[in-house]
């Protein structure tokens, strides 16, 4: 065993044993997002390094502490990527906390998100356990699913060691293009796009303004830019446009009010909550403060639900940041923590706030 | 194969009479099967090699009767298998001697197509087909199209998280779920994912999604629906040997295309087909590749010119490519009718499932080869090669003495192999009975145990689909000490 993983073995089964809650951080690029965590840190960094990439297999696995810069760096030397295009927020952001944190970019609602390209992972368990699940094939129903339901569950299920995650190729051609419409109009132009053969890989609406990037063979994007007959944006702004998205560097993005993301079905309409930026095709919908329970009860009463992806620990301690879940999936839910950490030492209340 | 021995780990001691009696109460008498003639057709599913008959079937009209059942199912700790169409290959309907199937046949409405959101809201007993069937005039349909899709129902999809032939383009059932609504074991409703494209907590969609029926019974589900692409052609070529054909399939990816299917058949395959439908294949292949493309006719055009480049660089003998959409469903159907196909030529088949690297493939198929002389079987093979996912099909005889038990060795064989390989057991057809003893080939005992400890999360007393999917850990150790230090000659060498 690689003397990093026993030495946190070492050191989960002693705090286990202690009853010591620990809190495991990556290159910490995003400890802003989730629930109250308290308890001993517990860096987990340095246990980096791709262990395998295979072009032809379209299949990468790396060590957790291994950066997303540098996984992009390899995958773009042989015309791969991630097309969920998950969102760094920092410059050391890692495998790890990818998978943990579970976000997904721009391209989300057509390539898919992080939980789509997970093929496998390995896991340091609240018990001191190693455990792999899934693999390294891209069909793989042996086992139940332990891999996609590590992604977005914030370590409080267990410290991912390795992952092992799908690469595609790049798309051939790209071309983003800006059309001016108004909030409902652009939501119906989004919905019925999608419903056509289009190559539109990731769209954002915001203050008039609808942007669309189009992604895929050069004559389909080429038909589909004289199809919707905006105005085009050149490459490099193009490029800097979709990273301030994916990294949250827009304008919209800044300032110390409380940022709210809610995850909606596309096609609901206008939710007239404030200044909002619209991502995801309708899907993803972004707003600066407002009333967290008019917001929650907005969410809910479409489908979807309300994160409060930013907020100061005050607003997150008397509100919580994710939705509260029914009784049975709660239930569920503490069920699943105590079957992975029974002694409940990994990330206490990151996720929802008693577990 | 070890279905009477994973059964009798999980016996249950039901009062039949008294189950009977208050199951009657929440049922039309036609909803309750209890004479064994009644029973006797739901005693196998796919896999027919295992059969065993339940102590009932109901077959409920709706949620509400769904529930109604599983209380009292739960009262009585009497164990539920659910049931939709029974074609799964793994034994995962297979009934249990002391349980209840649960028919899901009659929950088989389309609730709502919403062409704007692109979704269709179902009941588990909807074949795939119709959901495709029912979304074409809005230019849309659903993707995963596993080759039973004519009978196969969304909620054994679900259960299995299915593939198809276009997965490495338009992903599994799991890449195309939005929400799952469902009862647990005591009759509790759940529902996992939402409206939008992901749900607070727990990604529990993901796990409830290819649980093989052991964790919830599922009653509604939203499915994804694709835009129709405009055009689709498909590309097939001849090789003179299979080495070649896998060097392609490498070849393609490497060109940084994502054909939207990508499949191989073996000599023995070509054979078995070709005089059964005259899809017009190659007879003197040894090997033949079928690569769909698809899009706009421009994207098109583009696609097929490049696939055809790398075709014919990798040492293809005969490049084709479909001219109309007759021709090109003419070349699918070969593929898709290999199972029957190959069913004429044996009075019974196993179907394997194992997935390998891609650059495996000529390694493993030379390997079944060697099996095939050694248990004195024959194996056509056809696979998913744009994913890796390979199905040799096992000819055996049931009624010959030592056949099954030949054939059962065979397929464990291949299986370990693919695991030795970087793979897995099962790709799309699921662990079910037949493949549950071979978990431990694949993950230790630390991860059955977790496995199990999941599995306690969703159904506590244990009564969704016993005995499948997971090992108990005493069968797991038993499977590790057993191959230890054995290694066949087969292994041995690769």
């Amino acid at each position: 065993m690689d003397p990093l993983i026993a030495e946190w073995q070492e050191r989960i089964r002693s705090a286990a044993a202690a009853g010591e809650r620990l809190v495991l951080r990556g290159s910490g690029s995003k400890t802003f997002y989730g629930g109250m965590v308290s308890g001993t840190p517990l860096e987990v960094a340095a246990y980096r390094g791709i262990i395998a990439y295979e072009p032809t297999e379209l299949v990468v696995t790396a060590r957790a502490g291994t950066t997303l810069r540098d996984l992009a760096a390899v995958l773009a030397e042989k015309g791969q990527w991630l097309p969920c295009e998950p969102p760094h927020f920092g410059p050391s952001a890692t495998v790890g906390g990818m998978l943990a944190c579970g976000l997904s970019g721009p391209g989300r609602a057509t390539a898919g998100a992080v939980r789509d390209f997970v093929l496998g992972v390995k896991l340091l368990t609240g018990n001191g356990e190693v455990l792999s699940f899934g693999g390294q094939v891209m069909k793989n129903v042996a086992g139940y699913d332990v891999p996609r339901l590590i992604a977005g569950s914030l370590g409080t299920l267990g410290l991912v060691l390795e992952v092992s995650m799908k690469v595609l190729p790049r798309p051939v051609a790209e071309k983003s293009i800006r059309l001016a419409v108004g909030e409902r109009e652009a939501l119906t132009w989004l919905n019925r796009w999608g419903g056509q053969p289009l190559p539109i890989s990731a769209s954002v609406w915001h203050q008039g303004v609808l942007t669309v990037r189009l992604s895929g063979a050069a004559a389909a994007v080429a038909a589909a830019q004289e199809k919707l007959a905006g105005e085009a944006l050149d490459e490099s702004e193009a490029a800097a446009f979709w990273w301030a998205l994916r990294e949250q560097t827009h304008d919209f993005f800044s300032g110390e009010a409380p940022l709210w993301r809610l995850s909606l079905p596309s096609v609901a309409g206008p939710q007239d909550l404030g200044t909002t930026l619209i991502e995801w095709g309708g899907a993803q919908r972004w707003l600066r403060g407002g009333d967290p329970a008019t917001l929650r009860a907005a969410a809910s009463a479409v489908g979807g639900h309300a994160t409060l992806f930013r907020g100061d620990p005050a607003l997150k301690a008397a509100i919580g940041v994710f939705q509260p879940l029914s009784a049975p999936l709660l239930r569920i839910h503490r069920r699943l923590k105590t079957a992975f950490d029974p002694h409940g030492v990994l990330n206490h209340g990151r996720l929802y706030p008693d577990f | 194969m070890s279905f009477d021995a994973s059964a009798s780990d999980w016996r249950y001691s039901v009062d039949r009479a008294a189950l009977i009696q208050r199951l009657s109460a929440v049922l039309p008498a036609e909803s309750l099967l209890v004479d064994e003639e009644d029973l006797r057709p739901y005693e196998s599913d796919g896999l027919t090699a295992y059969r065993c008959l339940p102590s009932l079937v109901v077959l409920p009209a709706d949620e509400s009767q769904v529930r109604a059942v599983l209380r009292i199912c739960h009262q009585f700790r009497a164990p539920v298998v659910p049931r939709g169409a029974a074609t799964g290959l793994s034994g995962g309907a297979t009934p249990h001697p002391d349980g209840v199937v649960v028919s899901l046949a009659r929950l088989k409405k389309i609730l709502r197509i919403d062409p704007l959101a692109r979704t269709a809201v179902v009941q588990p007993g909807v074949r795939n087909l119709a959901v495709s069937e029912a979304a074409a005039p809005y230019g849309l349909y659903y993707a995963p199209d596993p080759s039973s899709q004519i009978a196969c129902t969304i909620g054994g999809n679900v259960a299995e998280n299915s593939g198809g032939v276009h997965c490495l383009k338009y992903g599994l059932t799991v890449h195309n779920v939005l929400r799952v609504r469902g009862l647990t074991s005591d009759g509790e409703e759940v529902e996992f994912g939402g409206g939008g494209l992901d749900a607070p907590g727990y990604d529990l969609l993901a796990v409830v999604i290819g649980s093989e029926g052991l964790l919830a019974l599922i009653t509604e589900i939203t499915v994804r629906l694709t835009p129709k692409p405009l055009l689709a052609q498909v590309a097939i070529a001849s090789f003179a040997d299979v080495r070649r054909a896998g060097e392609a399939v490498a070849g393609i990816i490497a060109a940084g295309i994502v054909p939207a299917g990508l499949e191989m058949m073996d000599r023995k395959a070509i054979h078995a087909v070709e005089p059964y439908v005259n899809a017009g294949y190659d007879l003197d292949a040894e090997a033949i590749l079928l690569c769909e493309a698809d899009g706009t006719p421009d994207e098109v055009a583009e696609e097929i010119a490049r696939v055809r480049t790398v075709l014919e660089n990798s040492g293809a003998s005969e490049v084709r490519v479909s001219v109309s959409e007759a021709e090109r469903l003419r070349f699918w159907a070969g593929r898709k009718a290999a199972f029957p196909a190959v069913g004429r030529m044996t009075p019974d088949y196993l179907c394997m499932d194992g997935t390998i690297p891609r650059k495996r493939l000529a390694d493993m198929l030379e390997a079944i080869e060697i099996l095939s002389t050694k248990y004195g079987l024959r194996c056509a093979n056809v696979f998913h090669a744009g994913d890796g996912n390979l199905h040799p099909l096992i000819m055996y005889d049931a009624n010959r003495p030592g056949e099954l038990d030949r054939a059962a060795a065979f397929g464990a064989e291949i299986l370990e192999l693919s695991v030795r390989f970087g793979g897995t057991i099962t790709g799309e057809h699921g662990v079910g009975l037949e493949k549950v003893d071979l978990m431990a080939a694949q993950f230790g005992c630390g991860e059955i145990a977790a496995f199990h400890r999941l599995k306690a999360a969703f159904d506590e007393p244990g009564l969704f689909n016993p005995g499948k999917g997971v090992p108990t850990l005493a069968r797991c150790r038993e499977y590790i000490l057993a191959r230890a230090g054995t290694t066949s000659s087969i292994l041995a060498n690769r």
